[in-house]
């Protein structure tokens, strides 16, 4: 055991000051998924060992518990539709009612409202052979696929991972996708905006300054952000969408058109993906070629024999690529820019390969797109440049990254209506509060319902959590003053406190529940993985908190020695030192609960001294700064 | 936890090194912004402690909101007078002139016309004649905190410019029923 623990710990954790620590960036595509690095300064996508680069998005669950991810599910989802799970991003933070059509989805769906115990309908669940499955178990194994293909290219475990999320992604989709990276064994050092991420890829490789338009189209989301790019700084000044429109949407047409063309109806779960699989065939044959070919022997012995010319296939999904440029108008405005202000469209997304999106893109930003960077790899190359930074690997010469939130959040008040709190496009991290009082005199609860969403019902808004602040003081109805405060954090994720700010009764809540899952479920997941049922439980935790613990009070160390003696009194000082002291004896021993104790006694105990540092580090900064100026 | 100490002192003009004026120069606001943001961002302290992460967090959420207050004519002026002990009363001093109030029904007619008729291009047109009002109003608030410590008049333009940032919202909302 000893051995193994070594084997964990050793390799790419070691807080030793130059040493590169391994960090991945990781694109959880709809279709496709990748995993990048940055070796020696250059961001490389990270080949599977037949030196494939893509891992198709595919999970097979078999009878007897077996994992099939990649392209041995795939070569599977005609025999095996039901069991074997595509495009499982669509269901992410989703209800069964949010997915809409299901009726050419080959999948026995669990609606969680069914089988909850009296919470908020939850997300959907699939049935498989080897039991109900969440969506965020099935991503799980995709993250699973390409963290062990990432050690295993790299030679050690990995410090930690950026997970990309379509920048249109509410907060149930985004605390769902963060879940299964945990899920995966990953430490997640932020979840990255997909379009923001082939902004970095794109403007690093290309010195790229001004304002750029990030055309996002995948399989199954389309984001649009507007980008500018100056001096080392990536702002984005606005974000739109539709987190659910993507190049799937353009096969379902074209089946829909093969069935009503060949006069087809009730198809078998296989003949409905076998279709499908044609139908994507052919869209990516028509990208090179004027026509094709379709043909397929169903299961009743009937044979299809089609053939699809490109100009029928424009005709067909026009309106899906005029549904596009809606989201792109709404974001141009919301930048308070025009259409001449946009000096490149940078094309992400394997559905950007299609002429007639190119076309109609060219047409509205009167400009050819960018396409020089392959658009199924830009993200993930993109994603691992920010894992880089944020590992702790580069510099002062990194660069900084300004994101926003994409939806507006806000609180429901009387008669069903939405009050914003925090405005769409807001930069990230950001707080806002607002205060509220109480309807009926001598009022001692109220309850909190938060939503996502530009629309004015709440019954058109995103429920994201609701929750109850209770114990206000009876005051006569207008009287208390509850003040609701939103953080949103740098991978914009919600965090939502109440207080009453008379008495100090004060409730707080991580918005998870409504959509996403709760901790307990999250850690019974964790108990039931495959991949924790062969290793040691235990050794495993004792590692992670062994590691975190001592990069924590190397970290105290490095700090005091700075700046101990010029920030802190002698008796805080000492302070720090008994807890540093006391970390370090703990990590002597194996006591994995004692580690984490004074693990959390040291990071309490050095947050006074955290914020001096940083105190004045924003002095320093803007002091030589006014220098700077006199000087010019 | 014990939360972060921040230096409350500090106003948000001083946290940018910014004299105390409601015109300030936008080019050395954003330059400071970002030299700010390019210290406290979590981005920055990802890989170390916890305790080093929520500082970060705090100090970035702060500085965001030290720069849409400065950065925006409407809150600049707000926090200005809120400085100086003025209460701008938007939501209890509703005693607005009342040959304002006649063109702000006029303004709210022209959109809703505009709006059924799905004319983007009279939208359009709106939006750049309140853009122009908006400005007016501007300079005039320029003059009055600036010039001549006018507070009671500067913050009548404060509301005043509350009601067409109102109608500007209207605007936006109209494009977005036209496009939906």
């Amino acid at each position: 055991m000893t051995v193994a623990l070594l084997q964990i710990s050793e390799p790419g954790l070691s807080t030793a000051p130059h040493e590169h620590r391994l960090a991945v960036g990781i694109d959880l595509g709809t279709t496709n998924s990748l995993v990048a690095t940055v070796r020696n300064g250059i961001s490389v996508v990270l080949n599977d060992e037949h030196g494939r680069a893509l891992l198709p998005s595919v999970v097979r669950y078999l009878p007897d518990g077996t994992v099939h991810v990649g392209g041995e599910a795939q070569r599977e989802q005609s025999t095996d539709p039901a069991n074997t799970i595509v495009s499982v991003k669509r269901f992410m933070g989703r209800g069964l009612a949010d997915i809409g059509d299901i009726s050419g989805l080959p999948y026995r769906f669990v609606d969680a409202a069914a089988t909850g115990a009296g919470q908020t309908p939850g997300m959907v669940q699939l049935r498989t052979a080897a039991g109900i499955k969440s969506p965020v178990e099935v991503s799980a194994e995709i993250l699973k696929a390409l963290r062990s293909r990432a050690e295993q290219a790299l030679g050690g475990e990995l410090v930690g991972a950026v997970i990309t999320v379509p920048a249109y992604f509410d907060d149930a989709q985004r605390q769902a996708t963060k879940d299964a990276a945990k899920l995966a064994g990953l430490n997640v050092l932020r979840l990255l905006n997909e379009p923001t991420a082939a902004a970095i890829a794109y403007g690093l490789d290309n010195a790229a300054e001004g304002v750029y338009a990030v055309y996002d189209l995948g399989g199954g989301t389309f984001d649009i952000s507007i980008l500018r790019l100056s001096r080392g700084v990536f702002e984005v000044l606005a974000t739109n969408g539709d987190s659910a429109l993507g190049g799937d949407d353009f096969d379902h047409r074209l089946y829909c058109w093969l069935l009503e063309k060949n006069g087809l109806s009730a198809l078998s779960a296989r003949d409905t993906r076998l279709l499908l699989t044609r139908s994507r065939a052919a869209k990516e044959e028509l990208t090179e070629h004027a026509q094709t070919r379709i043909t397929s022997v169903l299961g009743n012995g009937e044979v299809m024999d089609t053939t699809l010319t490109q100009q029928e296939y424009h005709d067909m999904t026009q309106n899906l690529v005029a549904r596009t440029l809606q989201p792109v108008r709404r974001a141009l405005r919301d930048a308070g820019l025009k259409v001449e202000d946009i000096k490149g469209v940078v094309m992400v997304g394997g559905a950007t390969r299609m002429p007639q999106v190119q076309r109609a893109v060219a047409e509205f930003f009167r400009q050819v797109p960018l396409t020089n960077l392959d658009p199924d790899k830009v993200v993930a190359l993109g994603a691992a440049m920010q894992a880089n930074v944020l590992a702790g690997n580069r510099g002062e010469d990194d660069w900084l990254l300004l994101d926003v939130i994409p939806l507006s959040l806000g609180l429901e008040t009387m008669g069903g209506l939405t009050e914003k709190i925090v405005p769409r496009n807001s930069t990230i991290p950001t707080a806002r509060a607002q205060e509220f009082t109480t309807f009926k005199d001598g009022q001692t609860a109220m309850s909190i319902h938060v939503v996502q969403g530009e629309r004015e019902l709440v019954s058109d808004c995103r429920s994201l959590a609701r929750f109850e602040l209770r114990g206000i003081p009876p005051m006569v109805a207008g009287a208390a003053r509850i003040r609701v405060t939103f953080q949103v954090d740098a991978d914009g994720l919600l965090n939502v406190s109440a207080r009453e700010t008379g008495s100090g009764v004060e409730a707080h809540v991580t918005v998870k529940p409504s959509y996403g899952l709760s901790d307990a479920e999250v850690a019974r997941m964790l108990q039931d993985s495959y991949a924790y049922a062969r290793d040691d439980m235990s050794a495993r935790s004792l590692a992670e908190a062994r590691v975190e613990g001592q990069r924590l009070l190397e970290g105290a160390h490095a700090a005091l020695q700075e700046d101990g003696a010029a920030l802190l009194q002698p008796e805080e000082l000492q302070a720090i030192e008994l807890l540093a002291e006391k970390l370090q004896q703990t990590l002597a021993g194996d006591d994995i609960a004692a580690i984490k104790r004074a693990t959390d006694m040291l990071n309490q105990g050095t947050v006074e001294f955290a914020s001096r540092r940083m105190d004045r580090s924003v002095r320093k900064a803007l002091t030589g700064h006014r220098l700077d100026e006199l000087e010019a | 936890m014990q939360p972060a100490v921040f230096d409350f002192q500090q106003n948000f003009f001083q946290l940018f090194g910014l004299n105390a004026r409601y015109q300030v120069d936008s080019a050395q606001l954003e330059q400071h912004y970002r030299t700010l943001q390019a210290q406290v961002h979590p981005d920055k302290f990802a890989h170390l402690s916890e305790a080093e992460r929520r500082v970060s967090m705090q100090w970035s959420t702060r500085v965001n909101e030290a720069y849409q207050t400065l950065n925006n004519p409407v809150r600049r002026a707000r926090y200005l007078l809120s400085l100086h002990g003025v209460d701008t009363q938007e939501e209890t001093n509703t005693a607005m002139p009342a040959d304002f109030l006649m063109q702000q029904m006029e303004w709210r007619e022209a959109i809703e016309e505009a709006q059924q008729a799905r004319d983007e291009a009279a939208l359009t047109e709106l939006e750049a004649r309140l853009q122009r009002e908006m400005s007016e109003l501007q300079q005039q608030l320029a003059v009055r905190l600036d010039d001549e410590q006018n507070y009671a008049g500067a913050a009548e333009a404060v509301r005043k410019l509350k009601f067409l940032e109102k109608l500007a919202e209207e605007i936006l909302s109209a494009f977005d029923t036209i496009e939906y």
